[in-house]
């Protein structure tokens, strides 16, 4: 009996917590780019580049707000430089949509030419950042860094695993919750987010009800920006912040808006959690959870792990070309690729 | 002077025209139908009166004013309302969301035009929540009328509205048509439907290849021997 919660315990906490906060940041990453497929149309490419470049600034803020003394005791102090961040996004965004996406939308391009346009203004985010901040590491979470210790847990039950919990889960989750029912009430319970609702839908005939194409850009932008900002933050709160890594991002948040079926904010955000789900469970070593589990002379003599965890990146890989060939729509159903 | 009219209208999608000098009248609440042969131009010359075609020769006039450089969206504003004959309805929004976006340039309170709607169409009050692709064809004809008509046009008009829909539900959208003229809506409709769209006409507009053949009110046209016999079927 004791085992199999010793097994419970060591699961949560190294599966289902770190799960349930990856799943939510991915999630947040998807939404961004669920939008811009639905909306604009296009695979935003330079997705996981704006989470840098918004996650940069909010260091840089945070930094500074840290130099002045300012911090929030047990939150870290990056959430006061997070608006900055935001805006810092949303004035890139909207001028990129102006100087490059204008453009082709003028010349009728087709989609893919967005997409090789969106991977331009990732080559360009790529160097700003790395310009402005460099490549290597940075951290910048401050503030209190668990809520549980795996420890206190252990002596509070008595039992041999214990889950930790950090502060940058924890507010991963609230943020993400709160983040999402924001979301949803703006697009089902405003004019203007119905309008976006509309224009997704039928474009043609979302401008014949007059319907303005410039309103519903804009603020398709600014809501990339707040979920690519807020995204990238509580990544690099949970993580680390290191350009190269928010590249490699790209990978898993396409393959939870491709699974939860593009075009589908619902769908990004389930898409979200099948894919931190099994990213982290197919990588994780089962030895010691079957050790728990199963009789003495049964107890398995490797790691009882599916993949290196290097190969995290490849389940998410796997999955994409999985849903890609057998459901393209996705789960939610969502426009085919 | 009529209400609506367009006049000497030349023009097409490209290179070529497609019309030739056509001209289309119709009075205030007045019901005018479109027919001919199929390829005659009909549909092109509506999407020419709603600004979607470029006319190179010609104008459009409404209520006095000419309104030929203005965009179809400031034609809306204008008070003029297009159903197209497909993908004239947002599928994943409900029948209520629907309604409401047809009524998006108002700031008014909607709420009488949305009951005036659903006491034309009965059945979109019941279905009000439902999403509006999972209707019937016929349903969602009525969604798309019921959307065209929130933003109380003068002019409302209709591209082939009965297109793929049974002959009952057909009898009662046109009931509904004449219900919508009897309010003082201009009525511009194109039909393949020619028997029927003739028979509740004001006035029908014969078009073959691009120019008016015959112009005269529905009746007439109906009892006319040539008209009939060369597509009405004798």
């Amino acid at each position: 009996m004791e085992d199999l919660l010793n097994a419970f315990l060591l699961m949560s906490n190294f599966v289902f917590v770190p799960a349930i906060a990856y799943g939510s940041q991915l999630a947040l990453g998807a939404v961004g780019v669920t939008l811009v497929y639905g909306i604009l149309r296009f695979s935003n490419f330079a997705h996981g580049d704006i989470m840098a470049f918004g996650t940069m600034v909010v260091i840089l803020f945070t930094w500074l707000f840290q130099s002045y003394g300012i911090n929030l005791g047990p939150l870290p102090t990056a959430l006061v430089a997070l608006p900055f961040g935001i805006l810092a996004t949303a004035i890139f965004l909207l001028g990129s949509d102006k100087f490059v996406y204008k453009f082709y939308r003028e010349k009728k391009a087709v989609p893919v030419t967005y997409l090789i346009a969106s991977v331009g203004i990732m080559f360009v985010l790529n160097g700003i950042v790395r310009f402005i901040i460099g490549p290597d590491d940075q951290r910048f979470a401050d503030g209190e860094r668990f809520i549980i210790k795996a420890k206190t847990m252990k002596q509070y039950l008595g039992t041999a695993e214990g889950v930790s919990i950090k502060v940058s889960q924890g507010l991963t989750v609230v943020t993400a919750v709160i983040v999402v029912v924001a979301l949803f009430w703006f697009l089902n319970k405003t004019r203007t987010g119905k309008s976006m609702r509309a224009f997704s839908d039928n474009e043609d005939l979302a401008l014949l009800s007059g319907i303005s194409p410039d309103k519903v850009v804009s603020v398709t932008w600014i809501l990339v920006a707040i979920l690519a900002t807020i995204a990238g933050t509580l990544y690099g709160l949970d993580k680390s912040f290191k350009p190269f890594t928010y590249f490699m991002l790209l990978l898993p948040i396409f393959a939870s808006a491709i699974v939860g079926g593009l075009g589908n904010p619902l769908g990004a955000i389930a898409g979200g959690f099948v894919i931190a789900f099994s990213e982290i469970m197919i990588t994780y070593p089962y030895k010691k959870f079957v050790a728990y589990i199963v009789p003495g002379d049964w107890k398995p003599e490797g790691l009882v792990q599916l993949l290196a965890t290097d190969y995290k990146f490849a389940v998410s890989f796997i999955i994409l070309v999985l849903v890609l060939l057998f459901k393209p729509t996705g789960i939610f159903a969502g426009k085919s690729v | 002077m009529s209400y609506l009219i367009g006049e000497n209208m030349t023009g097409g999608y490209g290179a070529a025209d497609i019309l030739h000098g056509c001209n289309i009248v119709a009075e205030r609440g007045e019901i005018a139908v479109i027919v001919g042969p199929n390829g005659a131009g009909k549909s092109t010359a509506m999407k020419a009166i709603f600004g979607m075609l470029n006319i190179h020769t010609g104008s459009i006039i409404l209520d006095g004013e000419d309104i030929t450089s203005l965009s179809p969206q400031a034609r809306v504003a204008k008070g003029m309302a297009f159903v197209p004959q497909t993908a004239n309805v947002f599928p994943s929004m409900s029948v209520e969301e629907n309604l409401e976006m047809g009524a998006f340039l108002r700031r008014d309170d909607i709420s009488k035009t949305m009951d005036e709607v659903f006491d034309l169409f009965p059945i979109l009050k019941d279905k009000r929540s439902q999403n509006a692709g999972e209707l019937s064809g016929g349903q969602r004809q009525q969604v798309a009328v019921g959307r065209a008509l929130m933003t109380q046009p003068k002019v409302l008009m209709l591209d082939e509205p009965t297109a793929g829909v049974s002959p009952i539900v057909m009898d009662e959208l046109f009931d509904n048509i004449i219900e919508v003229a009897k309010t003082g809506i201009t009525i511009l409709m194109v039909e393949q439907n020619a028997r029927q769209a003739l028979n509740i006409a004001d006035k029908g507009y014969v078009m073959v290849q691009g120019r008016n053949k015959f112009t005269d009110t529905g009746e007439v046209l109906l009892n006319n021997p040539e008209v009939r016999k060369s597509f009405l079927g004798g």
